[in-house]
C-alpha cells in the first residue's frame, strides 16, 4: 500500500517541480483546494501578524490605563478594553506571538521525537519493538490534558514549561502514526541493500527511513499545531499555562470574562474567536495537506 | 472469540501497570509535599519535628519503594486509603463526584451521538451541494472551537435571554440530585446538566459527524449500493439498511474512544460551569499535592479509557470477523 502511495507522492511532486510561474502554481492550487488555500490565507496573516506586532498593534499589550477601563469596542479601542484598561486588540495580536510560539515549538519538537522513536522502533523490530509500543500505549491512555496537568505541576508555569506538557503527550501520538508507515518501507528491497552495504544503523534510519516517512510526518505535524494552540488556551484559562502579564488568549478568557459577562462582553468573546479562527486555519490547511500527500485519502 | 478476548483483557495489564508506575513516580517529582503545604497554609510556624509527624500521620516517611508496593496492593484490593488533604476515604470522594461527570458525559455522548449520524448521513449524501458545505462548516468550527469558550458562551446567552426576559441577569447554580426516583429531579438535572454536556458534546459530535460522512462515502460506492439501487429498492431503505449499518463500525470506534477521552476533557468545563466533578476534583489534589488522591483518580481515568478501547475492540471484532484472526 504505501510503496504504490509513493509512487503516486513523487508524481505529485514532480508535477510540482515542473517550470511554472509560482503565481500560477498559486492559482491552480486556490482553485482546486479552495478551503485549503482559505486555511493558508489565515495561518500566514496569523504570522505575519505575530512578526509585525510591534507595527501592527495600535497600543502597548501590557500597559495599564485606569482612565479606560472596560472600554466598549469604540473608534479609540476597536475591540474595546479589559478591566485594566488595556486594549484588547493589541492583547490578540500579542497573543498570536504566543500562540504560534508554544504551537510551533512543540508541534515540531514532539513531532520530531516522535518521528525517530517510530522509525527506530519499527526498524529494529522485536523485542524493542513490543516494548516500545507498551510505553507508547501507556501514554497514551493519559488524557492529553490530564498528562499536561501533571508536567506543569512538576516543572511549574510559564511558556516554556506550557511547551513541554504540550509536547511530550505528542510524541506516541506522532511515534505511533509513522511506525505503521515505517514497517511497510522495511520490507521494501533497498533497505536490505543499504544493510547488505554495512551501513550503520543509524544511516539507514536517518537517511533511507525517515525521508520516505515524511508524507504522514508533515500531515502530523500540521495537525498538531492547531490542538497546540487549543491546548495552550486551555491551560492558561486553567492559570497552569502562561502567566500574566504576558498575553495570551486563553489567559484573557479567565481574567474578567466571567465576572465581566454582562457589563463588557467583549472581554469574553473576541479572544475567543481569536482561538478558534487560528484553529480553524490550521485545521483547514492541515486537511489540504493530508489531501496532497496522502492520495489514498484525497477522493473522499 | 473467547481466545481474541483473552487476549485483550492480558494486554490491559501491562498498560494499567505502566500508568501505577508512571503516575506513582511523575507525583513524586513534583517539588514540595503536602505537608509542606498544610503547614504553611495554617499559618502557625513549624519546626522539622512537626512537620515529621505530619507525614508520617499521611505515610510519606517510609521509604518510596514500600509506598508503591502499598499503592499497588491498594490498586488491586480497591482499597485507596484516605485523602490526604481531607482525611476521608478515597473511594467515598470520588464515587461523589464520579456520577455527575459520568452524567455529563453520557449526556455529552447521547447529544453528540444524536447530532452527528444524521448530519454526517445527510451530508454524505448531499456531497458537494450547499447542505454538505453547512454541515462541513458546522464540523471543522466544532473542531476549532475551544469547549471552554463555548461554556462561556452558553452562560453569556442564558444571561442575557433572562435578563430580557424578566429583567435580572440569573444563571441557575448546577446543582446535581442523585437521586433519581422522582420526575422533578429527573427534571432538575436533565434541565441544568444540559448546558455543560452541550459545551462538551459539540466537539464530540463534530468529529463523530466528519467520521459518519466520510464513512457514509466509501460506503456508497461500493457494488452492493449500485445493485440494491439496480433492483429497485427505495432510497430510505438503500440507506438506512444498506448504507448506514455498513458505515457505523468506525462511527462506532470514534464515539467509543471519545467517550474516553471526555472524562478528561471535563477538567476544562467543569472549570467554566464550576461544577464539582471528577476533573476539578483532580486539578485540586494535583495543586495540594495530595499524592494518593491523584494516583487514585489517573486510575481511574486511565482504566476508563483502557476499558473502552476493549469494549471498542471487542464489538469491533465481533463485527468483523477478519480481525479476530490476525
Amino acid at each position: 500500500m504505501a510503496v504504490t502511495s509513493e509512487v503516486q507522492v513523487e508524481a505529485q511532486f514532480e508535477a510540482f517541480a515542473e517550470k511554472k510561474p509560482v503565481t500560477s502554481v498559486v492559482l491552480d492550487l486556490m482553485r482546486r483546494k479552495p478551503l485549503g488555500a482559505a486555511g493558508a490565507i489565515i495561518v500566514i496573516v496569523m504570522i505575519l501578524t505575530a512578526a509585525f506586532a510591534d507595527v501592527v498593534a495600535p497600543y502597548d499589550p501590557v500597559a495599564n490605563s485606569f482612565a479606560n477601563m472596560n472600554q466598549a469596542p469604540g473608534w479609540l479601542h476597536w475591540l474595546g478594553t479589559d478591566q485594566f484598561g488595556r486594549d484588547m486588540l493589541a492583547r490578540i495580536i500579542y497573543g498570536a506571538r504566543t500562540a504560534l510560539f508554544v504551537g510551533f515549538t512543540s508541534a515540531l519538537v514532539g513531532g520530531t521525537i516522535g518521528l525517530v522513536l517510530g522509525v527506530g522502533s519499527a526498524y529494529f523490530g522485536g523485542r524493542i519493538d513490543l516494548f516500545f509500543q507498551r510505553v507508547m500505549d501507556i501514554f497514551m491512555a493519559f488524557p492529553l490534558i490530564i498528562m499536561a496537568l501533571a508536567v506543569v505541576s512538576i516543572f511549574g508555569t510559564g511558556a516554556q514549561n506550557v511547551i513541554i506538557a504540550i509536547t511530550i503527550p505528542f510524541i506516541p501520538r506522532c511515534a505511533r502514526v509513522v511506525r505503521s508507515s515505517a514497517l511497510a518501507i522495511r520490507e521494501v528491497p533497498y533497505i536490505d541493500a543499504a544493510r547488505a552495504n554495512g551501513f550503520s544503523h543509524s544511516r539507514i534510519i536517518l537517511r533511507h527511513m525517515v525521508p520516505n516517512v515524511m508524507a504522514p510526518f508533515l500531515i502530523m505535524i500540521t495537525a498538531f499545531v492547531g490542538q497546540a494552540i487549543l491546548l495552550e488556551a486551555s491551560l492558561s484559562y486553567l492559570g497552569l499555562g502562561v502567566q500574566e502579564p504576558t498575553p495570551a488568549w486563553g489567559l484573557m478568557l479567565q481574567g474578567g470574562a466571567e465576572e465581566y459577562a454582562l457589563s463588557a462582553p467583549w472581554m469574553a468573546i473576541f479572544p475567543g474567536l481569536a482561538i478558534t479562527l487560528a484553529v480553524f486555519g490550521f485545521n483547514l490547511f492541515g486537511d489540504a495537506v493530508r489531501d496532497v500527500l496522502d492520495p489514498r485519502m484525497r477522493s473522499q | 472469540m473467547y481466545q481474541y478476548i483473552l487476549k485483550r483483557i492480558l494486554l490491559m495489564i501491562p498498560t494499567l501497570l505502566g500508568a501505577a508506575i508512571l503516575v506513582f513516580f511523575l507525583m513524586r517529582l513534583i517539588p514540595g509535599d503536602i505537608c509542606e503545604l498544610r503547614l504553611a497554609g495554617s499559618g502557625a510556624t513549624f519546626n522539622q519535628s512537626s512537620l515529621d509527624i505530619c507525614r508520617r500521620e499521611v505515610g510519606i516517611d517510609q521509604p518510596v519503594i514500600v509506598q508503591f508496593g502499598q499503592f499497588l496492593r491498594g490498586l488491586v484490593t480497591f482499597d485507596f486509603g484516605k485523602s490526604m488533604w481531607t482525611g476521608r476515604p478515597i473511594v467515598e470522594e470520588i464515587g461523589l463526584r464520579f456520577e455527575l461527570s459520568l452524567m455529563i458525559a453520557i449526556l455529552a455522548t447521547i447529544t453528540a451521538t444524536v447530532i452527528a449520524i444524521p448530519l454526517g448521513t445527510v451530508s454524505a449524501i448531499k456531497q458537494d451541494t450547499w447542505i454538505d458545505y453547512a454541515v462541513r462548516a458546522f464540523t471543522i468550527a466544532g473542531i476549532a472551537m475551544p469547549s471552554f469558550w463555548l461554556g462561556i458562551l452558553i452562560i453569556l446567552g442564558i444571561l442575557f435571554t433572562t435578563q430580557w426576559w424578566t429583567g435580572i441577569p440569573w444563571m441557575p447554580p448546577i446543582e446535581y440530585r442523585s437521586d433519581w426516583t422522582s420526575w422533578d429531579n429527573i427534571a432538575n438535572n436533565l434541565a441544568l446538566l444540559i448546558w455543560p454536556a452541550l459545551a462538551t458534546g459539540y466537539r464530540y459530535s463534530a468529529v463523530a459527524a466528519r467520521m459518519t460522512r466520510s464513512a457514509m462515502l466509501e460506503v456508497l460506492r461500493e457494488d452492493y449500493i449500485r445493485t440494491a439501487r439496480a433492483k429497485g429498492l427505495v432510497e430510505r431503505l438503500i440507506i438506512r439498511r444498506h448504507s448506514l449499518k455498513n458505515a457505523m463500525l468506525p462511527v462506532v470506534t470514534v464515539i467509543g474512544i471519545e467517550f474516553a477521552f471526555l472524562m478528561g476533557g471535563l477538567v476544562v468545563t467543569e472549570q467554566v460551569f464550576n461544577l464539582n466533578g471528577l476533573g476539578k476534583l483532580f486539578v485540586e489534589s494535583v495543586t495540594n499535592h495530595d499524592y494518593a488522591m491523584t494516583q487514585a483518580l489517573v486510575m481511574v481515568v486511565v482504566s476508563v479509557f483502557v476499558f473502552t478501547n476493549f469494549i471498542v475492540d471487542v464489538f469491533y471484532a465481533w463485527l468483523d470477523p477478519r480481525i479476530r484472526y490476525r
